[in-house]
Protein backbone atom coordinates (compact mmCIF):
# COMPACT_ATOMS: atom_id res chain seq x y z
CA UNK A 1 0.00 0.00 0.00
CA UNK A 2 1.20 3.09 -1.32
CA UNK A 3 1.90 5.98 1.10
CA UNK A 4 0.90 4.35 4.45
CA UNK A 5 2.65 2.70 7.28
CA UNK A 6 2.75 -1.04 6.87
CA UNK A 7 -0.05 -2.75 8.21
CA UNK A 8 -2.03 0.36 8.41
CA UNK A 9 -5.93 -0.54 7.98
CA UNK A 10 -7.75 1.47 5.45
CA UNK A 11 -10.57 3.23 6.64
CA UNK A 12 -12.48 3.97 3.85
CA UNK A 13 -13.29 1.69 1.10
CA UNK A 14 -14.43 2.30 -1.88
CA UNK A 15 -16.12 -0.39 -4.54
CA UNK A 16 -15.69 0.84 -7.89
CA UNK A 17 -12.72 2.95 -9.36
CA UNK A 18 -15.28 5.41 -10.93
CA UNK A 19 -17.48 6.17 -7.77
CA UNK A 20 -17.82 9.45 -5.74
CA UNK A 21 -18.36 8.29 -2.81
CA UNK A 22 -16.93 5.83 -0.21
CA UNK A 23 -18.00 4.16 2.98
CA UNK A 24 -16.19 4.72 6.28
CA UNK A 25 -15.28 1.24 7.84
CA UNK A 26 -14.37 2.45 11.49
CA UNK A 27 -15.43 3.28 14.06
CA UNK A 28 -14.41 7.16 15.36
CA UNK A 29 -13.18 8.80 12.34
CA UNK A 30 -13.82 12.84 13.05
CA UNK A 31 -13.14 15.94 11.21
CA UNK A 32 -9.70 16.33 10.20
CA UNK A 33 -8.79 12.91 10.51
CA UNK A 34 -6.20 11.77 7.52
CA UNK A 35 -7.06 8.43 6.33
CA UNK A 36 -6.24 5.50 4.15
CA UNK A 37 -8.76 4.70 1.63
CA UNK A 38 -9.13 1.28 -0.69
CA UNK A 39 -10.78 0.56 -3.41
CA UNK A 40 -11.65 -2.95 -3.19
CA UNK A 41 -12.14 -3.43 -7.44
CA UNK A 42 -8.64 -3.07 -7.80
CA UNK A 43 -6.98 -2.56 -4.42
CA UNK A 44 -5.28 0.44 -5.05
CA UNK A 45 -4.79 3.41 -2.18
CA UNK A 46 -5.35 6.92 -1.41
CA UNK A 47 -5.59 8.87 1.07
CA UNK A 48 -8.37 11.41 2.01
CA UNK A 49 -8.96 14.43 4.89
CA UNK A 50 -12.38 13.52 6.44
CA UNK A 51 -14.27 17.03 6.41
CA UNK A 52 -16.86 16.09 9.27
CA UNK A 53 -17.33 13.49 12.03
CA UNK A 54 -18.52 10.42 10.49
CA UNK A 55 -19.99 7.16 12.45
CA UNK A 56 -19.06 3.93 10.84
CA UNK A 57 -20.76 2.92 7.76
CA UNK A 58 -21.26 6.79 6.54
CA UNK A 59 -19.72 7.87 3.07
CA UNK A 60 -17.58 10.74 2.39
CA UNK A 61 -17.51 12.35 -0.96
CA UNK A 62 -14.35 11.35 -2.15
CA UNK A 63 -14.51 14.62 -4.45
CA UNK A 64 -16.09 17.54 -4.77
CA UNK A 65 -20.08 17.26 -5.49
CA UNK A 66 -22.52 19.66 -6.65
CA UNK A 67 -26.51 19.77 -6.16
CA UNK A 68 -27.82 17.95 -9.29
CA UNK A 69 -25.14 15.78 -9.23
CA UNK A 70 -25.20 11.44 -9.49
CA UNK A 71 -23.76 9.69 -6.64
CA UNK A 72 -21.60 6.96 -7.78
CA UNK A 73 -21.53 3.55 -5.79
CA UNK A 74 -20.78 0.08 -7.02
CA UNK A 75 -20.08 1.97 -10.07
CA UNK A 76 -23.83 2.58 -10.54
CA UNK A 77 -26.35 5.64 -9.93
CA UNK A 78 -27.23 5.25 -6.37
CA UNK A 79 -29.45 9.17 -6.08
CA UNK A 80 -29.28 12.41 -6.75
CA UNK A 81 -26.93 15.12 -5.03
CA UNK A 82 -30.05 18.17 -3.83
CA UNK A 83 -26.90 20.68 -1.57
CA UNK A 84 -23.27 21.11 -2.32
CA UNK A 85 -20.74 18.89 -0.90
CA UNK A 86 -16.88 19.33 -0.63
CA UNK A 87 -14.64 16.24 -1.07
CA UNK A 88 -14.29 15.14 2.54
CA UNK A 89 -17.98 15.94 3.82
CA UNK A 90 -20.71 13.34 4.75
CA UNK A 91 -22.73 12.48 2.15
CA UNK A 92 -26.32 11.05 3.75
CA UNK A 93 -30.35 11.77 3.09
CA UNK A 94 -29.12 15.43 3.79
CA UNK A 95 -28.21 15.97 0.52
CA UNK A 96 -28.28 12.96 -1.36
CA UNK A 97 -31.84 11.93 -2.45
CA UNK A 98 -33.20 8.65 -4.35
CA UNK A 99 -34.47 8.78 -8.21
CA UNK A 100 -37.18 6.92 -7.27
CA UNK A 101 -40.74 6.65 -5.75
CA UNK B 1 -11.86 -26.33 0.52
CA UNK B 2 -13.24 -24.63 -2.42
CA UNK B 3 -12.36 -26.79 -4.98
CA UNK B 4 -14.03 -29.66 -2.77
CA UNK B 5 -17.30 -30.17 -4.49
CA UNK B 6 -18.24 -33.68 -2.20
CA UNK B 7 -19.09 -32.13 0.86
CA UNK B 8 -20.84 -35.09 3.33
CA UNK B 9 -23.51 -33.73 5.89
CA UNK B 10 -25.44 -35.79 8.46
CA UNK B 11 -28.82 -35.40 7.54
CA UNK B 12 -32.75 -36.28 7.57
CA UNK B 13 -33.60 -37.92 4.41
CA UNK B 14 -37.32 -37.60 4.23
CA UNK B 15 -39.97 -40.05 2.80
CA UNK B 16 -40.11 -38.22 -0.49
CA UNK B 17 -36.62 -38.10 -1.00
CA UNK B 18 -35.99 -34.11 0.22
CA UNK B 19 -32.98 -33.93 3.05
CA UNK B 20 -34.16 -32.02 6.22
CA UNK B 21 -31.43 -30.63 8.61
CA UNK B 22 -34.14 -30.44 11.45
CA UNK B 23 -36.15 -33.08 13.01
CA UNK B 24 -39.78 -31.21 14.14
CA UNK B 25 -42.79 -32.38 15.39
CA UNK B 26 -45.35 -29.23 14.71
CA UNK B 27 -48.59 -28.26 15.65
CA UNK B 28 -50.01 -26.05 13.24
CA UNK B 29 -52.71 -23.69 13.38
CA UNK B 30 -54.64 -23.43 10.48
CA UNK B 31 -56.43 -20.26 11.76
CA UNK B 32 -55.64 -17.69 14.87
CA UNK B 33 -58.37 -18.80 16.74
CA UNK B 34 -57.01 -22.60 17.06
CA UNK B 35 -53.29 -20.94 18.38
CA UNK B 36 -54.63 -21.74 22.09
CA UNK B 37 -55.47 -25.38 21.12
CA UNK B 38 -52.18 -26.15 19.32
CA UNK B 39 -49.73 -24.12 22.21
CA UNK B 40 -51.22 -26.33 25.03
CA UNK B 41 -50.75 -29.39 22.80
CA UNK B 42 -47.32 -28.30 22.34
CA UNK B 43 -47.37 -27.51 26.46
CA UNK B 44 -48.34 -31.01 27.16
CA UNK B 45 -45.72 -32.97 24.52
CA UNK B 46 -42.10 -32.10 24.71
CA UNK B 47 -40.12 -32.38 21.61
CA UNK B 48 -43.46 -30.45 19.88
CA UNK B 49 -43.07 -26.94 18.46
CA UNK B 50 -46.67 -24.92 18.08
CA UNK B 51 -46.73 -22.93 15.20
CA UNK B 52 -49.05 -19.69 15.86
CA UNK B 53 -49.64 -17.15 13.48
CA UNK B 54 -52.18 -14.51 12.96
CA UNK B 55 -54.15 -15.47 9.70
CA UNK B 56 -56.70 -17.74 8.30
CA UNK B 57 -60.29 -16.48 8.78
CA UNK B 58 -62.52 -15.12 5.94
CA UNK B 59 -59.48 -15.42 3.41
CA UNK B 60 -60.60 -15.36 -0.06
CA UNK B 61 -58.89 -15.48 -3.85
CA UNK B 62 -55.60 -15.09 -3.94
CA UNK B 63 -54.99 -14.60 -0.44
CA UNK B 64 -56.54 -17.52 0.62
CA UNK B 65 -54.24 -20.03 -1.95
CA UNK B 66 -51.25 -18.04 -0.97
CA UNK B 67 -52.48 -18.79 3.22
CA UNK B 68 -52.76 -22.49 2.10
CA UNK B 69 -49.75 -22.88 0.38
CA UNK B 70 -47.63 -21.16 3.14
CA UNK B 71 -49.57 -23.69 5.65
CA UNK B 72 -48.80 -26.66 3.25
CA UNK B 73 -45.06 -25.69 2.58
CA UNK B 74 -44.44 -25.18 6.03
CA UNK B 75 -45.65 -28.87 6.82
CA UNK B 76 -44.60 -30.29 3.82
CA UNK B 77 -40.55 -28.46 4.80
CA UNK B 78 -38.43 -31.40 4.85
CA UNK B 79 -36.75 -29.93 8.63
CA UNK B 80 -40.67 -31.03 9.33
CA UNK B 81 -40.66 -34.72 10.60
CA UNK B 82 -44.35 -34.96 11.37
CA UNK B 83 -47.50 -32.89 12.02
CA UNK B 84 -50.52 -32.34 13.96
CA UNK B 85 -52.87 -29.70 12.09
CA UNK B 86 -55.70 -28.11 13.99
CA UNK B 87 -58.62 -25.68 12.81
CA UNK B 88 -61.56 -24.29 13.66
CA UNK B 89 -63.50 -26.54 11.43
CA UNK B 90 -62.66 -29.51 9.61
CA UNK B 91 -62.73 -27.92 5.75
CA UNK B 92 -60.01 -26.55 5.45
CA UNK B 93 -58.17 -28.33 8.62
CA UNK B 94 -58.74 -31.03 5.76
CA UNK B 95 -57.31 -29.54 2.89
CA UNK B 96 -54.27 -28.46 4.55
CA UNK B 97 -53.57 -32.04 6.34
CA UNK B 98 -53.68 -33.76 2.80
CA UNK B 99 -51.90 -31.07 1.30
CA UNK B 100 -48.83 -31.51 3.86
CA UNK B 101 -49.52 -35.83 3.40
CA UNK B 102 -48.24 -36.01 -0.22
CA UNK B 103 -45.08 -35.53 1.15
CA UNK B 104 -45.33 -39.21 2.92
CA UNK B 105 -44.63 -37.85 6.32
CA UNK B 106 -47.01 -38.52 9.47
CA UNK B 107 -50.11 -35.98 9.52
CA UNK B 108 -52.83 -36.21 11.81
CA UNK B 109 -55.42 -33.44 11.67
CA UNK B 110 -58.10 -32.05 14.23
CA UNK B 111 -60.90 -29.74 14.41
CA UNK B 112 -62.19 -27.79 17.08
CA UNK B 113 -66.19 -27.10 16.46
CA UNK B 114 -68.59 -29.84 18.00
CA UNK B 115 -65.84 -30.96 21.07
CA UNK B 116 -64.37 -27.82 21.85
CA UNK B 117 -60.47 -27.12 23.14
CA UNK B 118 -60.46 -29.51 26.22
CA UNK B 119 -61.53 -32.44 23.60
CA UNK B 120 -59.52 -31.25 20.95
CA UNK B 121 -56.30 -31.06 22.79
CA UNK B 122 -56.63 -34.42 24.44
CA UNK B 123 -56.79 -36.32 21.16
CA UNK B 124 -54.27 -33.89 19.70
CA UNK B 125 -51.81 -34.90 22.84
CA UNK B 126 -52.32 -38.15 21.93
CA UNK B 127 -51.00 -37.77 18.02
CA UNK B 128 -48.18 -35.28 19.04
CA UNK B 129 -46.62 -37.72 21.49
CA UNK B 130 -47.18 -40.53 19.50
CA UNK B 131 -45.16 -38.97 16.59
CA UNK B 132 -42.39 -37.75 18.46
CA UNK B 133 -42.28 -40.72 19.82
CA UNK B 134 -41.78 -42.18 16.02
CA UNK B 135 -39.60 -39.36 14.96
CA UNK B 136 -36.95 -39.60 17.54
CA UNK B 137 -36.43 -42.75 16.25
CA UNK B 138 -35.77 -41.25 12.65
CA UNK B 139 -31.58 -41.33 12.37
CA UNK B 140 -29.48 -39.01 10.48
CA UNK B 141 -27.83 -40.70 7.70
CA UNK B 142 -25.25 -39.80 5.10
CA UNK B 143 -26.24 -37.19 2.54
CA UNK B 144 -24.50 -34.54 0.49
CA UNK B 145 -24.16 -30.74 0.59
CA UNK B 146 -25.61 -30.61 -2.80
CA UNK B 147 -28.90 -31.64 -1.83
CA UNK B 148 -29.62 -28.78 0.26
CA UNK B 149 -31.96 -25.74 -0.61
CA UNK B 150 -30.48 -22.99 1.14
CA UNK B 151 -32.14 -19.28 1.09
CA UNK B 152 -30.84 -15.85 1.24
CA UNK B 153 -32.35 -12.52 2.69
CA UNK B 154 -30.90 -9.90 4.07
CA UNK B 155 -31.81 -7.70 7.30
CA UNK B 156 -30.77 -4.49 8.52
CA UNK B 157 -28.54 -3.56 6.29
CA UNK B 158 -26.04 -1.11 6.21
CA UNK B 159 -23.32 -0.49 3.80
CA UNK B 160 -21.19 -3.04 5.38
CA UNK B 161 -24.09 -5.34 4.21
CA UNK B 162 -22.54 -4.84 0.35
CA UNK B 163 -19.02 -5.06 1.31
CA UNK B 164 -18.57 -7.74 2.90
CA UNK B 165 -21.38 -10.11 4.33
CA UNK B 166 -23.63 -9.81 1.20
CA UNK B 167 -20.67 -10.79 -1.38
CA UNK B 168 -19.61 -13.88 1.07
CA UNK B 169 -23.25 -15.28 0.44
CA UNK B 170 -22.86 -14.67 -3.40
CA UNK B 171 -19.72 -16.45 -2.90
CA UNK B 172 -21.05 -19.43 -1.17
CA UNK B 173 -23.56 -19.49 -3.96
CA UNK B 174 -21.27 -19.10 -6.85
CA UNK B 175 -19.40 -22.24 -5.47
CA UNK B 176 -21.94 -24.36 -4.38
CA UNK B 177 -24.55 -23.68 -7.08
CA UNK B 178 -22.54 -25.77 -9.55
CA UNK B 179 -22.82 -28.71 -7.06
CA UNK B 180 -26.29 -29.01 -7.40
CA UNK B 181 -28.01 -26.92 -4.40
CA UNK B 182 -31.05 -25.06 -5.30
CA UNK B 183 -30.98 -21.45 -3.95
CA UNK B 184 -33.78 -18.88 -3.58
CA UNK B 185 -33.26 -15.06 -3.19
CA UNK B 186 -36.08 -12.16 -3.51
CA UNK B 187 -37.20 -9.34 -1.57
CA UNK B 188 -38.90 -7.75 -4.44
CA UNK B 189 -39.10 -4.30 -3.53
CA UNK B 190 -35.61 -4.31 -2.89
CA UNK B 191 -34.04 -4.34 -5.79
CA UNK B 192 -35.54 -1.10 -6.76
CA UNK B 193 -32.47 0.35 -8.34
CA UNK B 194 -30.62 -2.49 -9.38
CA UNK B 195 -33.76 -4.02 -11.50
CA UNK B 196 -31.66 -3.55 -14.29
CA UNK B 197 -28.76 -5.48 -13.24
CA UNK B 198 -30.99 -8.23 -11.59
CA UNK B 199 -32.59 -8.61 -14.94
CA UNK B 200 -29.77 -9.86 -17.11
CA UNK B 201 -29.19 -12.18 -14.42
CA UNK B 202 -32.37 -14.66 -15.36
CA UNK B 203 -30.92 -17.65 -17.07
CA UNK B 204 -32.59 -16.07 -20.67
CA UNK B 205 -34.75 -13.22 -22.16
CA UNK B 206 -38.04 -14.86 -21.35
CA UNK B 207 -37.25 -15.52 -17.47
CA UNK B 208 -35.48 -11.99 -17.57
CA UNK B 209 -38.59 -9.87 -18.95
CA UNK B 210 -41.39 -12.76 -16.87
CA UNK B 211 -39.05 -11.13 -13.80
CA UNK B 212 -39.22 -7.67 -14.96
CA UNK B 213 -43.30 -7.43 -15.24
CA UNK B 214 -43.71 -9.13 -11.84
CA UNK B 215 -41.25 -6.13 -10.65
CA UNK B 216 -42.75 -3.63 -12.03
CA UNK B 217 -46.26 -4.84 -11.60
CA UNK B 218 -45.01 -4.73 -7.27
CA UNK B 219 -44.49 -0.92 -7.96
CA UNK B 220 -47.54 -0.28 -9.76
CA UNK B 221 -49.98 -1.96 -8.12
CA UNK B 222 -48.89 -1.75 -4.66
CA UNK B 223 -46.63 1.26 -4.12
CA UNK B 224 -47.50 3.60 -6.36
CA UNK B 225 -51.36 2.62 -5.65
CA UNK B 226 -50.43 2.75 -1.45
CA UNK B 227 -47.37 5.48 -1.09
CA UNK B 228 -48.35 8.33 0.82
CA UNK B 229 -44.73 9.67 1.02
CA UNK B 230 -41.72 8.93 -1.05
CA UNK B 231 -41.32 5.58 1.20
CA UNK B 232 -38.20 7.18 2.36
CA UNK B 233 -39.13 5.82 5.87
CA UNK B 234 -39.54 2.06 4.83
CA UNK B 235 -36.63 1.85 2.10
CA UNK B 236 -34.20 2.13 3.34
CA UNK B 237 -35.65 1.74 7.01
CA UNK B 238 -34.13 4.18 9.63
CA UNK B 239 -32.25 1.23 10.64
CA UNK B 240 -30.36 0.98 7.48
CA UNK B 241 -30.04 4.88 7.57
CA UNK B 242 -28.73 4.63 10.70
CA UNK B 243 -25.98 2.11 9.17
CA UNK B 244 -25.30 4.91 6.21
CA UNK B 245 -27.38 3.77 3.52
CA UNK B 246 -29.02 7.11 1.93
CA UNK B 247 -31.45 5.60 -0.52
CA UNK B 248 -33.45 2.41 -1.95
CA UNK B 249 -30.93 2.16 -4.79
CA UNK B 250 -27.78 1.49 -2.47
CA UNK B 251 -29.57 -0.58 -0.55
CA UNK B 252 -30.41 -2.42 -3.68
CA UNK B 253 -27.09 -2.57 -4.95
CA UNK B 254 -26.05 -4.09 -1.77
CA UNK B 255 -28.84 -6.48 -1.64
CA UNK B 256 -27.63 -8.12 -4.87
CA UNK B 257 -24.02 -9.26 -4.56
CA UNK B 258 -26.02 -11.94 -2.33
CA UNK B 259 -26.24 -14.18 -5.50
CA UNK B 260 -22.76 -13.05 -6.51
CA UNK B 261 -20.71 -13.28 -10.10
CA UNK B 262 -21.77 -16.64 -11.58
CA UNK B 263 -25.09 -17.78 -10.99
CA UNK B 264 -28.14 -16.88 -13.13
CA UNK B 265 -31.49 -17.48 -11.63
CA UNK B 266 -33.61 -20.15 -13.79
CA UNK B 267 -37.34 -19.26 -12.95
CA UNK B 268 -39.95 -17.30 -10.81
CA UNK B 269 -41.60 -18.13 -7.77
CA UNK B 270 -44.80 -16.96 -6.46
CA UNK B 271 -44.68 -16.15 -2.69
CA UNK B 272 -43.98 -19.42 -1.01
CA UNK B 273 -44.17 -21.48 -4.02
CA UNK B 274 -41.87 -24.73 -4.54
CA UNK B 275 -38.83 -24.60 -7.10
CA UNK B 276 -40.32 -26.92 -10.40
CA UNK B 277 -37.28 -26.43 -12.91
CA UNK B 278 -34.82 -28.48 -11.10
CA UNK B 279 -31.51 -27.00 -9.34
CA UNK B 280 -30.34 -23.97 -9.54
CA UNK B 281 -31.18 -20.29 -8.17
CA UNK B 282 -34.73 -19.26 -8.18
CA UNK B 283 -35.93 -15.70 -7.71
CA UNK B 284 -39.16 -15.45 -5.10
CA UNK B 285 -41.68 -12.71 -5.24
CA UNK B 286 -41.49 -11.99 -2.20
CA UNK B 287 -41.38 -9.12 0.96
CA UNK B 288 -38.25 -7.83 2.23
CA UNK B 289 -39.36 -7.42 5.96
CA UNK B 290 -37.21 -10.59 7.14
CA UNK B 291 -39.32 -12.68 8.93
CA UNK B 292 -42.30 -12.88 6.25
CA UNK B 293 -39.36 -13.45 4.03
CA UNK B 294 -37.79 -16.32 5.60
CA UNK B 295 -41.49 -17.68 6.44
CA UNK B 296 -42.30 -17.80 2.67
CA UNK B 297 -38.58 -19.00 1.48
CA UNK B 298 -38.98 -21.88 4.51
CA UNK B 299 -42.60 -22.93 2.73
CA UNK B 300 -40.95 -22.71 -0.90
CA UNK B 301 -39.29 -25.52 1.08
CA UNK B 302 -35.50 -24.03 1.93
CA UNK B 303 -33.99 -25.92 4.93
CA UNK B 304 -31.12 -23.36 5.91
CA UNK B 305 -31.47 -19.79 5.53
CA UNK B 306 -28.07 -17.72 5.31
CA UNK B 307 -29.25 -14.04 6.56
CA UNK B 308 -26.42 -11.38 5.95
CA UNK B 309 -27.62 -8.29 8.47
CA UNK B 310 -25.30 -5.06 8.89
CA UNK B 311 -27.31 -3.44 11.82
CA UNK B 312 -28.09 -6.89 13.37
CA UNK B 313 -31.41 -8.22 12.81
CA UNK B 314 -32.31 -10.72 15.32
CA UNK B 315 -34.85 -12.79 12.99
CA UNK B 316 -35.61 -16.42 13.00
CA UNK B 317 -37.92 -19.00 12.04
CA UNK B 318 -39.12 -21.86 13.96
CA UNK B 319 -38.63 -25.05 11.87
CA UNK B 320 -35.45 -23.28 9.49
CA UNK B 321 -31.94 -22.70 10.69
CA UNK B 322 -31.00 -19.13 10.16
CA UNK B 323 -27.28 -18.44 9.92
CA UNK B 324 -26.36 -14.86 10.71
CA UNK B 325 -23.35 -13.01 8.88
CA UNK B 326 -22.24 -9.99 9.78
CA UNK B 327 -18.98 -7.67 8.33
CA UNK B 328 -20.12 -4.60 10.89
CA UNK B 329 -17.66 -4.50 13.83
CA UNK B 330 -19.48 -2.71 15.88
CA UNK B 331 -22.56 -5.10 15.71
CA UNK B 332 -20.15 -7.76 16.26
CA UNK B 333 -19.43 -5.98 19.45
CA UNK B 334 -22.60 -5.08 20.48
CA UNK B 335 -24.96 -7.78 19.55
CA UNK B 336 -22.48 -10.68 19.45
CA UNK B 337 -24.81 -13.32 20.69
CA UNK B 338 -26.75 -13.01 17.07
CA UNK B 339 -23.89 -13.73 14.75
CA UNK B 340 -22.92 -16.74 13.46
CA UNK B 341 -20.24 -16.13 11.07
CA UNK B 342 -18.13 -12.68 11.47
CA UNK B 343 -16.64 -11.54 8.46
CA UNK B 344 -15.22 -8.21 9.48
CA UNK B 345 -11.96 -8.96 8.50
CA UNK B 346 -13.16 -7.89 5.19
CA UNK B 347 -13.42 -4.25 6.01
CA UNK B 348 -9.79 -4.65 7.28
CA UNK B 349 -8.81 -6.29 4.07
CA UNK B 350 -7.80 -9.39 6.63
CA UNK B 351 -9.79 -11.33 4.59
CA UNK B 352 -10.77 -12.36 1.27
CA UNK B 353 -14.41 -12.32 -0.08
CA UNK B 354 -12.87 -16.27 -1.40
CA UNK B 355 -12.24 -16.80 2.40
CA UNK B 356 -15.52 -15.78 3.78
CA UNK B 357 -17.39 -17.64 1.24
CA UNK B 358 -15.09 -20.76 2.69
CA UNK B 359 -15.81 -19.58 5.82
CA UNK B 360 -20.10 -19.44 5.22
CA UNK B 361 -19.71 -23.10 3.69
CA UNK B 362 -18.28 -24.17 6.81
CA UNK B 363 -21.01 -22.81 8.91
CA UNK B 364 -23.54 -24.12 6.46
CA UNK B 365 -22.10 -27.41 6.95
CA UNK B 366 -22.24 -27.84 10.65
CA UNK B 367 -25.42 -26.38 10.93
CA UNK B 368 -26.81 -28.82 8.75
CA UNK B 369 -24.93 -31.53 10.92
CA UNK B 370 -26.77 -30.13 13.61
CA UNK B 371 -25.08 -27.26 15.32
CA UNK B 372 -28.08 -24.94 16.41
CA UNK B 373 -27.50 -21.35 15.13
CA UNK B 374 -27.65 -17.82 17.40
CA UNK B 375 -31.14 -17.59 16.57
CA UNK B 376 -32.24 -20.90 16.98
CA UNK B 377 -30.46 -20.81 20.44
CA UNK B 378 -31.95 -17.39 21.67
CA UNK B 379 -35.61 -18.95 20.60
CA UNK B 380 -35.93 -16.79 17.84
CA UNK B 381 -39.37 -18.57 16.00
CA UNK B 382 -40.70 -15.54 14.37
CA UNK B 383 -43.46 -17.20 11.91
CA UNK B 384 -44.99 -14.39 10.04
CA UNK B 385 -47.68 -14.83 7.41
CA UNK B 386 -47.74 -12.67 3.79
CA UNK B 387 -50.88 -11.43 3.52
CA UNK B 388 -52.12 -9.79 0.01
CA UNK B 389 -55.19 -8.00 0.98
CA UNK B 390 -58.04 -7.41 3.68
CA UNK B 391 -60.01 -10.28 4.81
CA UNK B 392 -63.82 -10.04 3.69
Amino acid sequence: MANSPKNEIPKLLVHDEIDNVGVVVVEGVTAGSDILCCITQNNSTFRLAAKTDVPIGHKLALIDLKNGDTAIKYGEDIGKIVADVAQGEHVHIHNCKTKRW
Amino acid sequence: MSNNLNISIQAYRRENGRVGVRNHVIILPVDDISNTACEAVANNVKGTLALPHAYGRLQFGEDLELHFQTMIGTGANPNVAAAVVIGIEPGWTQRIADGIRETGKSVAEFSIEQKGDFETIRAASWAAKDFVHQTSEYQREQCDLSELWISTKCGESDTTTGLGSCPTVGNMYDKLLPTGITGFFGETSEITGAEHICQKRAINDEVGERWFNMWKAYQDEVIFAHQTDDLSDSQPTKGNIEGGLTTIEEKALGNLEKIGRSAKFIDILAPAAPPQSGAGLYFMDSSSAAAECVTLMAAGGAVIHTFPTGQGNVVGNPIVPVIKISANPRTIRTMGEHIDVDVSGILRREQTIDQAGDVLIEMIKRTANGRFTAAEALGHREFSMTKLYRSA
